[in-house]
């Protein structure tokens, strides 16, 4: 009789709890607004890899995929917000102009826009990644592996992301061999897997032996492995598409931040605000490390891995000159958030201009 | 047993009736694919068709969607008539937006009755001059226009991407490949508080009209038709073949222009990369489907219109993926094609005799 009370108390426990969960499950609902398919393995791979980690912790989500950039994002954050759905992601750095716009008009939705600079509402907040540390492991190996000591670089556009990304990967490749030199080739896309693989094949012609990109295909890596020279995976583990060529590769890892903002939603405790996570925080992750790479760089890179997520060491640590030789940030000083956010100018051994 | 027998001449009323036919053979090879895909049917389609535009905000939207395909698709309709290719008309659209952007730019911040009237003439110019490419290497050159106007098209993309990405760029914009934002003054005025349909449409339905006109009360329609039946004839008859070409191309890339500017000054309000999601493409279906007739073009657009929005709801509201939008626009086209047998072909159906 006892047990029996115990029991149905327990599995009632068990059937509130669970009711307590689906009750908040039903009150919040996310959506995610995609710039490409969410079977590019790159991107928008990623963003929707997080919107599962959103629905495993029990929400409800929705996502439309292929949203233009035109004046058709706008409709979309509408129906989205008029539809029901507590908080809308929008992923893609064009959304910014329209999910300012939407937010004004629906005071109660929040808003998240990623890559963005504009919160003109309360509503909207903006987030992004320090992918410029997983650069810095990045340099790190490719400054090792190279023999030739050139180093290709695939860049998407001249904006101060991908400069910091190209900065950040040079310093810490002269960091460990000074010899090098980082070659550019701007793609001019995010996505354009022809493109990509011609941008890759000019930099192998012109003598690189490791490839670098910031562009979100896997053409790149796919054209290393082809060729026989080192590549490194963008935003997902490319590692299955050139199992020879990648050796690692930094990904995307948004989950975290969407369960932690959905959760926030339903807690009534979200409030706007400017997020930039990195290494430590785990919005940056980088995968599995080859074994064609040496135990003593792995052992090193997982050590660097380490001092970036605690903060011991910074990828913007001074002296760093600029291509003229222009002191940009002096010796035992980093660049601020404020410098890395404008950053539009090359550091000493970068080739080339930046495209005007 | 059945029988295809040869018409003697192209039915008329068959000629108005495929479109329609098209239309319903879509619905249902629709149906049958999202059956397939584990989707119910008929509920697809509702969130597909009927549910986006079943409020004030929904149909406004569909008008603003349907506004640049009507448009070019009545400048095509000129080319098609008489027998010209114009696949370009997305480029025409783009340089047509990079000219009055452009114009827009040079009045940044400033205000004035005067500014849009000069950006909307500046996108119909840019449209025109960028048309005259094919039209001009076509008429003097005898190269293929088809080629020619299509292969315009990603040139024009690459020139706004340089301009978006350099010297146009916004300078306060970290860099990111975008203008400025136009003052209200270029902008075109909003219909509705709270709705995105702008003075747009006004373009649109004038062009419906005027194309109305000269198809079927002018000297020119009579000769765009003739040399759309047989270029020969019209070389008999002694039209000016280069005149004409010049003309209808230039007709075609003021309507595109103008459709890229009711893009950019109507709910983009700048210039960057991507402004039209292909609707210079989408209006060679919109041009066929309403048979280049100006009154088939306005329910062709609509109808085209709606496959963009329904994607968006039933994928927002059943998980259906967006890109099956695309696949009904191609399957529009492709019944419609093929339904062009019954034009000149009918099926007979004889009894049996033993």
């Amino acid at each position: 009789m006892h047990k029996i009370f115990i029991r149905s108390f327990v599995s009632s426990l068990v059937l509130l709890f669970t009711l307590t969960v689906t009750a908040i499950a039903k009150d919040v609902k996310a959506a995610f607004v995609y710039i490409g398919p969410t079977g590019d393995h790159g991107w928008t791979y990623q963003h929707d890899v997080g919107r599962k980690a959103v629905e495993a912790a029990g929400f409800k989500t929705t996502y439309v995929e292929g949203v233009p950039e035109s004046a058709d994002a706008e409709r979309v954050l509408r129906q989205l917000a008029n539809s029901g759905h507590d908080i809308i992601f929008t992923t893609s750095f064009g959304y910014m102009n329209p999910t300012n716009k939407v937010a004004k008009e629906f005071p109660n939705v929040k808003f998240e826009h990623a890559t963005g600079y504009k919160r003109e509402h309360a509503n909207v907040s903006t987030y992004a990644a320090r992918f410029y540390e997983g650069r810095t492991i990045l340099g790190t190996i490719a400054g090792t592996m190279t023999k030739s000591n050139v180093i290709g670089y695939v860049a998407s556009f001249p904006i101060p992301e991908v400069i910091r990304g190209i900065n950040s990967f040079t310093l810490a490749a002269q960091k460990v061999n000074p010899n090098i030199k980082t070659k550019i080739v701007w793609a001019f896309t995010w996505y354009d897997p022809g493109k990509e693989a011609e941008a890759a094949k000019a930099l192998i012609d012109q003598g690189a032996d490791v490839i670098a990109q910031h562009t979100d295909s896997t053409a790149i890596v796919q054209m290393a492995e082809k060729a026989g020279v080192y590549a490194f995976g963008q935003a997902s583990d490319m590692d299955k598409f050139a199992p020879k060529a990648v050796l690692t590769s930094v990904e995307n890892n948004w989950g975290p931040y969407y369960v932690d903002r959905v959760k926030a939603v339903a807690n009534g405790t979200w409030n706007q605000k400017d997020t930039w996570h990195g290494i430590g925080d785990g919005m940056v992750v980088i995968s599995d490390l080859d074994s064609q790479m040496p135990a003593d760089l792995r052992s090193k890179v997982k050590k660097l891995q380490a001092d970036l997520a605690s903060g011991k060491v910074h990828s913007f640590t001074g002296p760093i000159y600029d291509q003229k030789g222009n002191l940009m940030v002096a010796e035992g000083k980093t660049a601020d958030d404020g410098m890395l956010a404008g950053m539009m100018t090359y550091v000493k051994g970068v080739e080339g201009d930046i495209p005007k | 047993m059945i029988k295809i027998v040869k018409r003697d001449q192209p039915s008329r009323a068959i000629f108005f009736f495929t479109p329609v036919l098209a239309i319903f053979l879509t619905l249902v090879a629709g149906g049958l694919i999202f059956f397939i895909l584990g989707f119910k049917p008929f509920e697809a389609l509702k969130f597909f068709f009927i549910v986006p535009i079943a409020d004030k905000y929904g149909f406004s939207e569909l008008l603003l969607k349907a506004t640049p395909l009507c448009l070019i698709a009545i400048g095509l309709s000129f080319c098609f008539k008489s027998n010209n290719w114009n696949i370009g008309a997305e480029g025409q659209l783009t340089f047509g937006a990079i000219v009055s952007g452009g114009v827009a730019l040079l009045f940044y911040e400033q205000e004035g009755f005067y500014i849009l009237p000069i950006v909307i003439l500046a996108g119909a110019i840019g449209g025109m001059l960028y048309a005259s490419i094919p039209a001009i290497l076509k008429t003097y050159f005898n190269t293929n226009e088809i080629l020619v106007s299509l292969m315009l098209v990603y040139v024009s993309k690459l020139i706004l991407d340089y301009l978006v990405v350099g010297p146009w760029s916004n300078p306060e914009g970290f860099n990111f490949p975008e203008t400025r934002q136009f003052s209200d003054s270029a902008k075109l005025p909003l219909l509705f508080e709270g709705l995105r349909i702008h003075a747009g449409i006004f373009l649109a339905l004038a062009a419906v009209i005027v194309s109305w006109f000269v198809f079927y009360k002018t000297y020119l329609g009579f000769q765009m038709k003739v040399s759309g039946f047989s270029l020969k004839t019209a070389k008999y008859a002694g039209y000016k073949g280069k005149k004409m070409i010049i003309l209808v191309f230039l007709i075609s890339g003021a309507c595109a222009g103008l459709a890229g500017v009711g893009e950019i000054t109507g709910p983009i309000g700048q210039l960057h990369r991507e402004i039209s999601p292909d609707y210079g493409f989408t209006a060679i279906i919109v041009a066929f489907l309403g048979r280049l007739h100006p009154v088939g073009i306005i329910f062709a657009s609509l109808v085209v219109a709606i496959t963009y929005l329904g994607a968006e709801t039933a994928q927002i509201f059943m998980q259906i993926p967006k890109y099956t939008g695309q696949v009904f626009q191609g399957m529009i086209l492709f019944f419609l094609l093929a339904s062009d047998y019954l034009l000149f072909f009918k099926i007979k159906f004889i009894g049996s005799k033993k």
